[in-house]
């Protein structure tokens, strides 16, 4: 009985094949996944390799590609990202704490959701002219480090409060209603309860956030335009550049060498972004461990 | 092997992971019947049918070894047809789970997959396998409506329908009616003694209750083994065993 | 009592001014869409003053930069879409089938090392693209192409295909993951293969999730800059030959704001039409986006 007849037979066979073939179509599109990753990485590698020394770190960049450093774009990433993360953490905690603990029920809550959910598909070119029309121009800040910090700040702002607000939500309600049930008021239970528990998750979603915005290039090129800089920003008016932007620049030039330059900028970038993602997870680690 | 035996099961034995979950199980089934598998919780019960379609090798980290027979082939050597075994031993499972489609595509799922192409043929066999579950006269006119949107015990019977539609032999519910009212639950029991008349029915439940209404045969099982087999009369009024006895009279369980 | 009045009292006038606070930081981001659409509106206003809406969207020149001055959008916003289709051609297909292996058909043990190696993918900064696809993909496509330019669309197109492929991934497989195993179970139970499951049952009870990330990679190409600023060239015009050089409306938005134009100049002016254009076209995609989600949503 279950020896089935000749045409069902063959129909197992067609649909046997059929399952193969969706299998290996799989695995090809996972294959050419990882393989791109494995090739970009080692392009990356080998023309960077040999331009990286202590003097590229140290130098400024320059006509000649033997003498041509990253040390102003490195400086300025630092300025701009540093600023960045004074005034988007407090920001983006704020409006996460208040979405999560504050705010009623109603419509205007539900549209700031929203807006911050549609902000974060914006490209980061759009956040780069706003931030020219509004900081460089009207603001007249010019085309300073607070100019580019202060548009990063905007880029960022919805990850961080989505990550905050999740990591808002994980606090167990048990915990804020033995609180409230102790006298406590809101800004007690949010500040003495909530945020400590909190805290680490928030952290770790800016880390990650701010790891985004230092890779980031079009959003600068629009606020700092000028691509030769020889000069590290002493203050948050001064002019700037940026990793990625050196990097542009080094990849238009037509002379090879400058390829590797562009390569070797790659490599300290990347370098910086293990860095902050470790900090991140590393925290994020260290809070899961507590929390068991 | 007495020709009056369905599904022979000899020496079977699952593991799940490291745990021994089913041990040493040898039973024949009788068809056109009802056969109730019964049993305190983690007994084994599910473990058992889903051994007779093969569906714990879903499972990562499960192992079988031993036979089981049905009408005279061992269903666990290496010819066997998998895809086959499984259209012709239909599950109902005991959580509802209808397909998120309408009422038509849920039913007509099972044959389309096993080559059914002609619309005229698949809306035969949908009310065909509708009336046999006794849902026709309620869903005849929104065929194309979600299954969703019936209510709990009209969607067992759907899933009822939907395992008839591949013409099985056998048919395995898993505690059908522990997420239904008592008006629903007596529908089914009611077409669970129907069906009996055509297939080789398999019930697991843990209300003793509707064993004793429903079921010809009863299984008990305790800690993965087989404690008793009979009919279910005899089981009920006369065990042959102590634990059985124990669990009938709500001793534990 | 007395002091519990003044302290309570003190305590509400805390409290009130720490949630005005909060607000307000909350408000920032309502601010900042406002101020999107404001200084778009406002400078590309001043734009719309000088050139004609009409050949804005009508011309099929764009060439504001040369001598005599045209300011037909065609071009750019084709050459936009030319890149994000070969982009899509990569990662749709590598996407979704990724999605699939990693959500159906990986052991678990496998899925928890790929998964994050995949998301690399999207950490990367997309200028390291751009120079993956300058320095790698063009000269290694033109052993295949000779005739293709040094600048050219397709390679920009399919760079920023893998650059989104954990996006279609990641969304997909999590759409799919959410599909309950009872379903699967209630197939495998009719005797259905893996793959009938899977084709019949998971990807269309996940189809809602797996069209959002599909639209998600659509505005992310779209939107994206470096990559077509270093690959894809600075001359847009209507073709269909990806072998040639193009240039985008974030690629054009790039060399504007390096070429230093005064400000206030027209030229100064075209970043936001152009952006205003940009803007545009991400939010009509998402809004269809979320349109055609709702429409697929499965509920269970």
């Amino acid at each position: 009985m279950m020896v089935t007849r000749k045409s069902s037979r063959k129909r197992s066979v067609v649909r046997k094949v059929k399952g193969g073939i969706l299998y290996s179509l799989c695995l090809i599109g996972i294959i050419i996944g990882l393989v791109s990753l494995a090739i970009l990485l080692y392009d990356a590698f080998a023309d960077g390799l040999p331009w990286l020394d202590f003097q590229f770190l140290i130098s400024f960049p320059s006509r000649f590609p033997e003498q041509a450093g990253i040390l102003a774009a490195l400086f300025g990433s630092i300025w701009v990202v540093g600023l960045t993360a004074i005034i988007s953490f407090p920001l983006g905690v704020g409006t996460a704490l208040y979405l999560e603990e504050y705010a009623p029920q109603n419509r205007l809550t539900s549209f700031i959701q929203l807006n911050i959910a549609n902000l974060a598909g914006v490209p980061s070119i759009v956040y780069g002219i706003l931030g020219l029309g509004l900081f460089v121009e009207a603001l007249a800040l010019g085309r300073s480090v607070l100019a580019g910090a202060l548009t990063m700040t905007l880029l960022i702002l919805p990850v961080i409060i989505i990550a905050s607000q999740e990591a808002i939500r994980s606090v167990p309600r048990a915990y804020r209603e033995g609180a409230y049930a102790l006298g406590a008021t809101r800004w007690q239970v949010t500040r003495g309860i909530v945020l400590p528990q909190a805290f680490p998750g928030m952290l770790t979603g800016t880390i990650l956030a701010l790891s985004r915005a230092i890779g980031e290039a079009a959003p600068m090129i629009a606020i700092a335009a000028l691509v030769y800089v020889r000069f590290v920003p002493t203050g948050p008016l001064d002019r700037f550049t940026v990793m990625p932007i050196q990097i542009f620049n080094w990849v238009s030039l037509p002379q090879p060498e400058f390829r590797g330059l562009a390569a070797a900028g790659i490599l300290v970038l990347l370098a910086v972004l293990l860095g902050m993602n470790s900090i991140a997870i590393f925290i994020r680690n260290r809070y899961q461990k507590r929390a068991r | 092997m007495p020709s009056d035996v369905k599904i022979d099961v000899r020496g079977l034995n699952v593991w799940l992971g490291d745990n021994h979950v089913l041990k040493n199980i040898e039973v024949g089934l009788k068809p056109n019947a009802v056969t109730a598998v019964m049993g305190p919780s983690g007994c084994g019960k599910t473990t058992f049918i889903r051994a007779i379609n093969r569906l714990n090798e879903l499972i990562e980290g499960s192992r079988t070894t031993g036979e089981i027979y049905i009408d005279g082939e061992n269903i666990y050597s290496k010819e066997t047809n998998i895809y086959e075994l499984r259209r012709r031993v239909g599950m109902v499972f005991q959580k509802i789970n209808p397909f998120p489609k309408s009422i038509f595509d849920n039913v007509a799922f099972g044959p389309r997959i096993h080559g059914v192409e002609s619309e005229e043929e698949l809306q035969k066999i949908v009310e065909r396998s509708l009336r046999e579950a006794a849902l026709w006269d309620e869903v005849y006119d929104r065929l194309k409506d979600s299954a969703l949107d019936l209510s709990g015990g009209q969607q067992q019977r759907l899933c009822i329908a939907r395992a008839l539609a591949v013409n099985p032999e056998i048919i395995l519910l898993d505690e059908p009616c522990s997420a239904l009212d008592p008006a629903a639950t007596a529908k089914i029991e009611a077409l669970m003694r129907k069906l009996a008349e055509k297939y080789t029915v398999i019930i697991v439940t843990h209300n003793m209750q509707q064993a004793a209404r429903v079921s010809d045969f009863t299984v008990f099982l305790y800690l993965g083994e087989l404690v008793e087999y009979g009919s279910t009369k005899s089981v009920f009024e006369n065990p042959k065993s102590e634990l059985t006895e124990k669990y009938i009279t709500g001793e534990f369980g | 009592m007395h002091t519990f009045g003044a302290r309570k009292r003190a305590r509400h006038v805390r409290e009130w001014i720490i949630e005005k606070l909060l607000f307000a930081s909350a408000i920032v981001s309502v601010f900042t869409t406002l101020a999107i659409l404001g200084v778009l509106l406002f400078e590309a206003m001043d734009f719309f003053n000088q050139v004609s809406i009409l050949e804005f969207f009508t011309e099929t020149r764009w060439t504001p930069l040369f001598k005599p001055q045209h300011f037909g959008i065609l071009p750019l916003v084709w050459d936009t879409i030319l890149v994000t289709i070969i982009a899509l051609i990569v990662a749709v297909p590598v996407g979704l089938g990724s999605a699939i292996f990693l959500s159906e058909y990986a052991p678990d043990r496998l899925r928890r090392i790929v998964k994050p190696v995949l998301e690399i993918l999207a950490g990367v900064p997309t200028v390291v693209y751009g120079y993956f696809a300058l320095t790698f993909v063009t000269p290694f496509l033109q052993n295949f192409f000779p005739e293709m330019i040094v600048f050219n669309a397709l390679s920009a197109g399919l760079v920023m295909g893998v650059m989104i492929i954990p996006m279609v991934s990641s969304l997909s497989e999590d759409a799919m993951l959410a599909v309950p195993q009872s379903f699967r179970e209630g197939a495998y139970a009719l005797g259905a293969h893996k793959h009938e499951v899977v084709l019949r049952i998971v990807v269309p009870s996940a189809l809602s999730g797996i069209v959002a990330s599909f639209i998600l990679a659509i505005s992310r190409a779209i939107g994206e800059t470096m990559i077509v600023s270093i690959a894809a060239g600075s001359t847009p015009k209507l073709t269909i030959n990806p072998l040639e050089s193009i240039q985008t409306m974030t690629g054009y938005i790039t060399q504007i704001s390096l070429g230093e134009a005064p400000f206030g100049s027209l030229e100064y002016r075209t970043i936001f039409s152009v952006g205003l254009t940009l803007f545009i076209m991400v939010l009509v995609v998402n809004l269809i986006g979320q349109w055609v989600a709702r429409r697929y949503w499965k509920r269970y």
